[in-house]
């Protein structure tokens, strides 16, 4: 057998996910996610703050939660029964940074906790803020150059 | 002059050395799967007291080989050489165990091919009139393999359906130049096989064809067929590997379909205990092999094994660097007797 | 009413990630990447902006939203100060968050310890 065609027979003789039960676990518990996100919205609304500190106020609040059940041991859980529902919202953002600086504890706390917290999360910074400026870079020529 | 080697990767013993001790200690999990009544010590909890994972791996391996040697009737002054190793970064599970136990110590890397690699290496030191008395050994640990090899434990990513379990255990056997059995009588050692596959997920499928080569290579090597063993017994292939096994193996003219299981796939229940295609790691082949197996071959309900661990050899780097995983199988024969 | 709305849009972010990660190579760690440059790239051509309209919540707290809120933040920046608020804007948007999960991840860390999975 050739290389390529073992990887193809492997791929045939993998046992197949569990399409129907995973997409409908991520669309529930990623929608719950975002419902308590916007209770938490309205809620904050009624103190009169203005958008922009809603939103934020609200993002901090989501991922004190999410660091939360990561720190009690039960985001992992979540995680497995939700797939992605748990990771695309910003409390998974908190879970891969928590998690890390959880376990790299025995490591210390310079080398272990600081230095590994980011070790998941990194990318999302790197290219978020990346992208982002390169944004605002773009929409200086083309408003201003234009 | 190679006077003990038989066809191209096989070697005859001609001094067979006789298995005089074993020890098994596992983790709560596996404590609680299919096979909990044949280890020796089973954990109530898997940090052992220690402050790490690693340390916890570390006093494991001990306490088996202390326990191996214990049960053989010796102490550890009386033991020639600790042919060991273990999944860390350096193998430090074995080597911190080293330190305790000051035997002359030759550290291995096969990854979960360990046991059959430090007992074919073993065998090979008391046939060849090297030593008296060996200890062969390996750990593995599931939380200290998971932070190396993939995520912090409180990370909530979705395992694959292909994805194992590394067993938390360690398994330790003496080998004795004197004794009355069960014996080590063949040692096929493996090539390594790699046929392209990338996902770290999947190792099953990406150690078959290494099992495959050198089970093939066995038999080819000593004449013998299928038939002639009552058990065939790979490390962790698990079930996907189990079955990719099984069926190339049949397409290749020998039908394991009776005779053959895997290590992984015995040691846990899969369903119950949500280990995906089931268990691996080095321990996986140790515990299993030094608990089951040897435990039915004293009462003679398993008289001729052939046990082949399997190990990938890759690392988190070298995946991450696009390498797809090299497997190993090492296999050994283990007989009750010497006709 | 927007609860509903919240719940739908989320759901329908989360599964589009969970198709991903069940018929491609692709891992957690790349449809997070890619759904955060998404909701900045949509963010900043203004495609982002209705969906969050519909579904608040459902749309900022993905990490899309976390995309969007980064180009939107960095767009405000370079109005008000030019390429230096370009520099700027993006992370100042974020900060934030960046800031509670440094700190809730520290303590975290110091008051808990990794559980074995069993």
């Amino acid at each position: 057998m050739t290389n390529k065609e073992y990887q193809q027979y492997v791929e045939r003789k993998k046992p197949k996910p569990t399409y129907f039960k995973n997409t409908l676990s991520a669309f529930i518990v990623g929608g719950l996610i975002c419902l308590l996100g916007q209770i938490i919205r309205n809620f904050l609304f009624r103190f009169g703050l203005d958008e922009k500190t809603v939103s934020t106020a609200t993002s901090i609040l989501l991922i004190f939660l999410g660091s939360f059940l990561t720190g009690l041991g039960i985001y992992d859980k979540i995680g497995k029964v939700g797939g992605a529902g748990a990771a695309v919202p910003i409390t998974g953002f908190a879970n891969s940074i928590v998690s890390p600086a959880m376990e790299f504890k025995r490591e210390g706390f310079i080398f272990g906790v600081a230095a590994r917290m980011f070790s998941i999360a990194g990318p999302v910074l790197v290219y978020g803020i990346s992208s982002s400026i390169i944004v605002g870079i773009l929409y200086l020529l083309l408003t201003r150059g234009g | 002059m190679a006077i003990k080697k038989i066809g191209k990767q096989t070697v005859k013993l001609q001094n067979p050395p006789s298995i005089i001790g074993t020890a098994t200690i596992v983790g709560p999990k596996e404590g609680e799967g299919p096979l909990k009544d044949y280890f020796d010590i089973v954990l109530e909890d898997d940090m052992w007291g220690q402050e790490s994972f690693e340390k916890a791996e570390a006093k494991i391996q001990e306490e088996a080989i202390k326990l191996a040697i214990s049960n053989a009737n010796l102490s550890t002054s009386d033991i020639d050489y600790l042919f060991s190793g273990d999944l860390l970064n350096q193998i430090t599970s074995s080597s911190y165990t080293a330190r305790q136990l000051e035997i002359p110590y030759f550290g291995l890397y096969g990854a979960c091919s360990t046991m059959t690699e430090s007992l074919s290496l073993g065998a090979m030191a008391i046939d060849g009139g090297f030593a008296n008395y060996v200890v062969c050994a390996t750990s593995s640990h599931f939380s200290s393999a998971e932070r190396q090899f993939r995520f912090p434990l409180e990370y909530g990513a979705q395992r694959p359906l292909t994805s194992q379990w590394t067993v938390t255990g360690a398994g330790a056997t003496v080998l004795s130049a004197t004794g009355n059995g069960p014996y080590i009588t063949y040692i096929t050692t493996g090539k390594i096989k790699d046929y392209g596959i990338t996902d770290a997920n999947n190792m099953g499928s990406a150690m078959a064809p290494a099992a495959i080569d050198t089970i093939t290579q066995h038999f080819q090597d000593t004449g013998y067929s299928p038939d002639d063993y009552d058990l065939i017994i790979t490390g962790d292939l698990a079930a996907v590997g189990k079955k990719i096994l099984l069926d190339l193996m049949g397409k290749k003219g020998y039908d394991l379909s009776k005779n053959y299981t895997d290590c992984g796939v015995k040691i846990f229940d899969g369903v119950e205990q949500d280990t995906h295609a089931g268990g691996s790691g080095c321990a996986c082949a140790a515990v299993v092999f030094n608990g089951y197996i040897y435990k039915e071959m004293i009462k003679g309900n398993l008289n001729r094994v052939l046990l082949v661990a399997t190990g990938a050899l890759h690392s988190p780097i070298s995946t991450l660097q696009g390498e797809s995983i090299p497997g190993i199988a090492h296999a050994v024969t283990i007989d009750n007797s010497l006709n | 009413m927007e609860y509903i709305k919240a719940f739908i849009v989320g759901g329908l972010i989360c599964v589009i990630g969970q198709i991903l990660l069940d018929t491609t190579k692709l891992t957690p760690a790349h449809i997070l990447v890619s759904f955060l440059v998404s909701g900045v790239v949509l963010g900043a051509i203004g495609l982002y902006e209705p969906i969050v309209k519909f579904g608040e919540a459902g749309a900022t707290v993905p990490i899309s939203g976390f995309g969007y809120s980064l180009s939107k933040g960095a767009i405000e920046g370079a109005k008000a100060k030019g390429i230096v608020g370009a520099f700027m804007g993006g992370l100042e948007a974020a900060a934030g968050g960046i800031s509670a999960a440094i700190i809730f991840g520290y303590i975290m860390a110091i008051v808990s310890n990794p559980k074995t999975k069993n």
